[in-house]
């Protein structure tokens, strides 16, 4: 009895459709967005977070049609990110119906960005994206992950905890955590960095990278401790949909809305 | 003529919540409004809010909404959603800042997430943030078609500590129990977001935009 973990299906979108790739490469088509929004709330979606992965940023307002179209038929919390450089982005998010903006590589760049956003506009709907990858460390401290950028190619030198801390002491709402190793992979939440970061936070953790079946979603939040699981293919090409992992959840003992 | 009135201060996004009313009533006119005349003579208003409390505080006041909001409060079917229910209290331990004094209580913060643990032993995040149930404490036309123990979307940091259990409609546990939402004559008031609540929070909506009140003052 209280609150459910969440189950958040993720649309990474490209000029104007729904895309998916392994380590962010090999990009397959998924389908129109607006269409993949409704049939996700329909089944029980808890809220739907898209990410914006178009190159170009010629096509940036392509996205706020596209939120402004879903925001206006589905009535769950809605997350955008991508290409979020200013607050003046976060406004044009929020305003085109985004309850929730998603900073990622502009918040390394620039971490003060952070710390204004959630001044402007609240923490709640200030949520950092976190993309990390295991580092081989020496002696005691060999469980290490270091944020990356540019979809995993570049090393930032931060520790993806120190890091987590950090972004929640400018006033992150929520961290977006992905698994760089595991991204696409289908073999399961990298769940010691998930773990680790949670415990380190008192802000919620969502699990992202690497969900192949519906027991690793029970995995993101048994053993990795995360508040909320991410997932995009196994929910995209139908192999699963949201209700049969919503209730495969409380089977396994989590509250879940359904 | 505007039907329903969502008063705009500043604070937040709302877009969903003005999206989530034409959904539910197509025929009204809804009007996000800094307009205290507007405001007035409006026949229904929401009072949302998103933030930090003294911020919505300084900011309705810049606007000189308050003797609006107290207006509409005291007159007409009134909605608050959110900081938009926290306003209508005494203080608030956020920047130790007082409310419009509506209703009687203070609001408090949600202890450090290393203090809060579930059953099964796991630390409780702050802000709360998600798919809780609410529990309907009164019966009420606007839980009208609403399951009790349904689930709504929630994120905040503060809570609601009413002064007296008369006017609390609903309450949720976070481990501990707190009021969600307040009901008195004309005014509903609810922690969560009705506009983010799927069919739940739409059902709500619904039943405000027909609710009438039992007339007051």
């Amino acid at each position: 009895m209280g609150l459910a973990k969440r189950i958040i299906p993720c649309l990474d979108v490209t000029n104007g459709r729904v895309v998916k790739g392994v380590n962010f490469v090999a990009l397959r088509d998924a389908g129109d967005p607006v269409e993949i929004a409704r049939r996700y709330d329909e089944q029980g979606a808890d809220e739907l977070t898209f990410l914006d992965i178009t190159a170009s940023s010629d096509n940036r307002d392509i996205i706020l049609r596209i939120i402004e179209e879903v925001a206006a038929q589905v009535f769950i919390p809605l997350t955008v990110g991508g290409g979020v450089r200013e607050v003046g982005d976060v406004r044009r998010l929020l305003n085109a119906g985004a309850d929730k903006v998603s900073i990622n590589t502009s918040a390394i760049q620039n971490p003060q960005l952070v710390a204004d956003a959630a001044g402007h506009y609240g923490s709640q709907c200030i949520v950092v994206a976190i993309d990390a990858k295991k580092v081989s460390g020496m002696g005691p401290d060999t469980n290490r992950w270091e944020v990356f950028t540019h979809g995993g190619r570049r090393a930032t030198g931060l520790d993806a905890v120190e890091w987590a801390v950090k972004m929640q002491s400018l006033g992150a709402g929520e961290i977006l955590l992905t698994s760089m190793d595991r991204d696409g992979t289908h073999n399961g939440f990298d769940l010691g960095l998930t773990r680790t970061v949670s415990d380190a936070l008192d802000i919620p953790v969502i699990a992202s990278g690497g969900v192949g079946n519906l027991q690793h979603l029970v995995d993101g939040v048994i053993q990795g401790h995360a508040e909320a699981v991410l997932a995009a293919s196994i929910f995209h090409y139908s192999e699963y949909n949201i209700r049969q992992a919503k209730e495969y959840m409380a089977q396994h003992g989590i509250e879940v809305r359904l | 003529m505007t039907d329903i009135a969502i008063i705009d201060y500043g604070m937040g996004n709302l877009r969903s919540v003005s999206k989530a009313l034409e959904h539910v009533a197509p025929k009204a006119t809804v009007v996000i409004t800094s307009d205290p005349a507007v405001v007035r003579q409006a026949s229904r208003v929401v009072f949302p809010g998103q933030g930090a409390m003294p911020n919505c505080m300084h900011e309705m006041d810049s606007r000189g909404l308050r003797d609006a909001v107290i207006h509409a409060a005291a007159n007409k079917p009134f909605l608050g959603i959110c900081l938009g229910l926290q306003m209508l209290f005494e203080t608030s331990e956020e920047g130790n800042v007082k409310g419009l004094g509506i209703l009687p209580g203070k609001v408090r913060r949600f202890p450090a997430a290393a203090a809060m643990h579930n059953a099964d032993g796991q630390k409780l995040k702050v802000p709360h943030m998600g798919w809780n149930q609410v529990h309907q404490a009164i019966d009420h036309p606007l839980w009208h078609g609403i399951n009790n123990d349904a689930r709504f979307y929630f994120v905040h940091s503060y809570y609601v500590d009413a002064s007296n259990p008369e006017p609390v409609a609903a309450y949720s546990f976070y481990p501990f129990q707190f009021t969600c939402a307040v009901a008195r004559d004309n005014i509903f008031a609810v922690q969560f977001h009705p506009e983010k609540s799927h069919s739940a929070g739409l059902t709500l909506l619904g039943n405000f935009v027909q609710w009438e009140p039992a007339t007051t003052n």
